[in-house]
């Protein structure tokens, strides 16, 4: 891996985060990875496997209406910002604040009733 | 690849069965979550998403000859959990089977343990190919006779019938996981096992349903410290006292249950140093452990995690002894497989019966062995395209870049919604069920 000092280089991906960086990020394919993805999600937390993510998976399957989230909501001036990412990287979580569901609301979850297809 | 044999001719793979439906519209409740064979190898069984369990049975053609073809049929299927929610804590509770483990078989029924996110359960599989006729104050379609009217009496006998196979629920293991359980593994002493959620793991006793101990707790006081989860655990096939469990950040810990009741503290740690200039936003994700299992032997043990299989020595906790690289080339594919959530895929890796050889799945369909003797590795196809019967399938080679050459498959041109995370290896012979999305493929060693 190259030791070059990279003061003045430039290319066309450079992401102006890691500037103390001396590695030569080309040579890298998961740096280049990195790079492309903090441009597109300058947002992005920088603790990537940490608490967010985990806490994330541990309160997966976490459903509809929970009181903190809706009196949070409605005394929140509506400021709704959609996910950059999908479910399991963004902090936020299933929207459990905005309405008290009703049992129309709440899809039926029936158990399988039909027989396997491998059965078949 | 070196056959259980232990001979120097190399497996011909061919196609033997595929099992599901071919329409391509899937089910999500048709989504296969697990395969497992039994310890004989004589019964497979699959869990899904739908909480489904189908188990098949192998039929040989030739019993009295030694490399017969086999076929595996449909056994049984029940509908082993349903979903669940909990109103306490507003959490739905999928009814995903995540894994399924066989008992040694005991007497003539057979057992398995099944569970999803939350509940374990012990069901029994049973043949019943007799039934009695001839009772006394019962009709043979079952109305009661007066027994006024019974002048004689008669002893019931026992007729043939024709074989049924019923499963039926044992034992009820549930309450004792507030997380998500990943995994489950029977102890070598028969009597115990262990359940482990993301943050804890229970040992049970198979027949007490209404207690088991805690002898893992990794939940830290303050949940915002949080740094690692457990994303396996599996007990040692032969030492009662030993299990292992992985985490998150890609390291394994070796527990011995002799050392303290509550096996926080580990025995032996494994962790391949990872060098610090290579570290990327990727570097953690991709080194979360998503399978651990011990070789039949008890000497090693294999690790999977997104792009590698690692086999540990058990003696050596510094670095694994061998490294197999299952999908090198989707290194440079990170940023778009986080966009996917591909990279958060859990693929599980299984030993052959002599532990020469290991597989693991990856995209497209595509699943790798890699021979540790011969030092040689092959990628093959889960597809209708090659399921002739009988036919022989063909390696398939991936392009990582430039030139493309005919027959190879470039990178980009990869299905990412393929996925084999799902195999298992017949604990004896050269037979491997491989699950792709919805499909049971039974590939087997080519016969004269």
């Amino acid at each position: 891996m190259s030791e070059e000092i990279e003061g003045t280089k430039t290319t066309e991906e450079t992401v102006v985060n890691d500037q103390n960086e001396m590695d030569d990020k080309v040579t890298s394919p998961e740096k280049v990875e990195e790079a492309k993805l903090k441009a597109r999600y300058p947002n992005l937390g920088h603790k990537p496997g940490g608490s967010d993510l985990l806490r994330k998976r541990l309160t997966k399957g976490q459903k509809y209406f929970d009181s903190g989230d809706y009196n949070m909501a409605k005394a929140k001036v509506k400021n709704k910002q959609l996910p950059a990412a999908t479910s399991e990287k963004s902090g936020g979580g299933e929207i459990t604040g905005d309405h008290i569901p009703t049992p129309q609301d709440l899809p039926q979850r029936k158990p399988s009733l039909v027989a396997s297809k491998l059965a078949g | 690849m070196a056959g259980t044999g232990g001979g120097s001719n190399d497996v011909q793979w061919c196609f033997s069965q595929v099992k599901g439906a071919i329409d391509d519209d899937v089910a999500e409740a048709d989504i296969i979550s697990t395969v497992e064979f039994n310890h004989s190898g004589e019964l497979l069984a699959t869990g899904d998403k739908g909480g489904r369990v189908v188990i098949f049975q192998q039929e040989i053609e030739n019993k009295s000859q030694p490399q017969s073809r086999s076929e595996y049929n449909v056994y049984s299927t029940f509908q082993s959990h349903e979903p669940e929610f909990d109103y306490l804590k507003s959490l739905e509770i999928e009814e995903k089977i995540n894994k399924i483990r066989w008992l040694p078989q005991k007497n003539a029924a057979q057992f398995l343990l099944s569970t999803n996110d939350k509940t374990i359960k012990l069901w029994k599989i049973s043949e019943r190919d007799k039934r009695l006729e001839g009772y006394n104050l019962k009709e043979e379609d079952g109305r009661c006779i007066d027994p006024n009217t019974v002048t004689a009496l008669r002893v019931p006998v026992f007729r043939p019938m024709d074989l049924m196979v019923e499963a039926s629920p044992r034992r009820v293991f549930a309450n004792a996981h507030t997380y998500h359980i990943n995994s489950i593994s029977i102890n070598s002493d028969h009597e115990t096992y262990l359940s482990a959620d993301d943050l804890r793991i229970n040992l049970w006793h198979q027949e007490i349903t209404d207690r088991s101990f805690n002898i893992v707790d990794i939940k830290p006081v303050n949940m915002e410290e949080l740094t690692e989860v457990i994303t396996a655990a599996e007990f040692h096939p032969n030492q009662c006292n030993t299990f292992v469990y992985s985490s998150s950040k890609g390291s394994i810990r070796l527990c011995d249950m002799r050392a303290s009741a509550l096996c926080d503290k580990h025995s032996k740690l494994f962790e391949e140093p990872e060098d610090p200039s290579n570290r990327s936003f990727f570097s953690e994700i991709i080194s979360s452990i998503s399978d651990v299992k011990f070789s039949h032997n008890g000497r090693y043990m294999m690790t999977r995690d997104y792009l590698s299989v690692k086999i540990w020595d058990l003696n050596m906790e510094t670095r694994p002894v061998e490294t197999f690289q299952v999908h090198e080339y989707l290194r440079s594919k990170l940023c778009s497989l986080y966009e996917n959530d591909c990279i958060f895929d859990k693929f599980e890796c299984c030993w052959n019966g002599n532990d020469s050889v290991v597989m693991t799945g990856s995209y497209n369909n595509f699943f790798r062995m890699f021979d540790r003797g011969q030092r040689r590795d092959v990628t093959l196809e889960a597809s209708r395209e090659s399921s002739k019967p009988r036919q022989v399938l063909k390696p398939r080679k991936v392009c990582a870049g430039g030139k493309r050459k005919k027959d190879e498959i470039s990178v980009d041109s990869l299905d990412f919604n393929k996925k084999i995370l799902h195999t298992a290896w017949h604990p004896q012979d050269n037979i491997i069920a491989v699950a792709t999305t919805n499909n049971l493929y039974i590939f087997q060693d080519k016969v004269n």
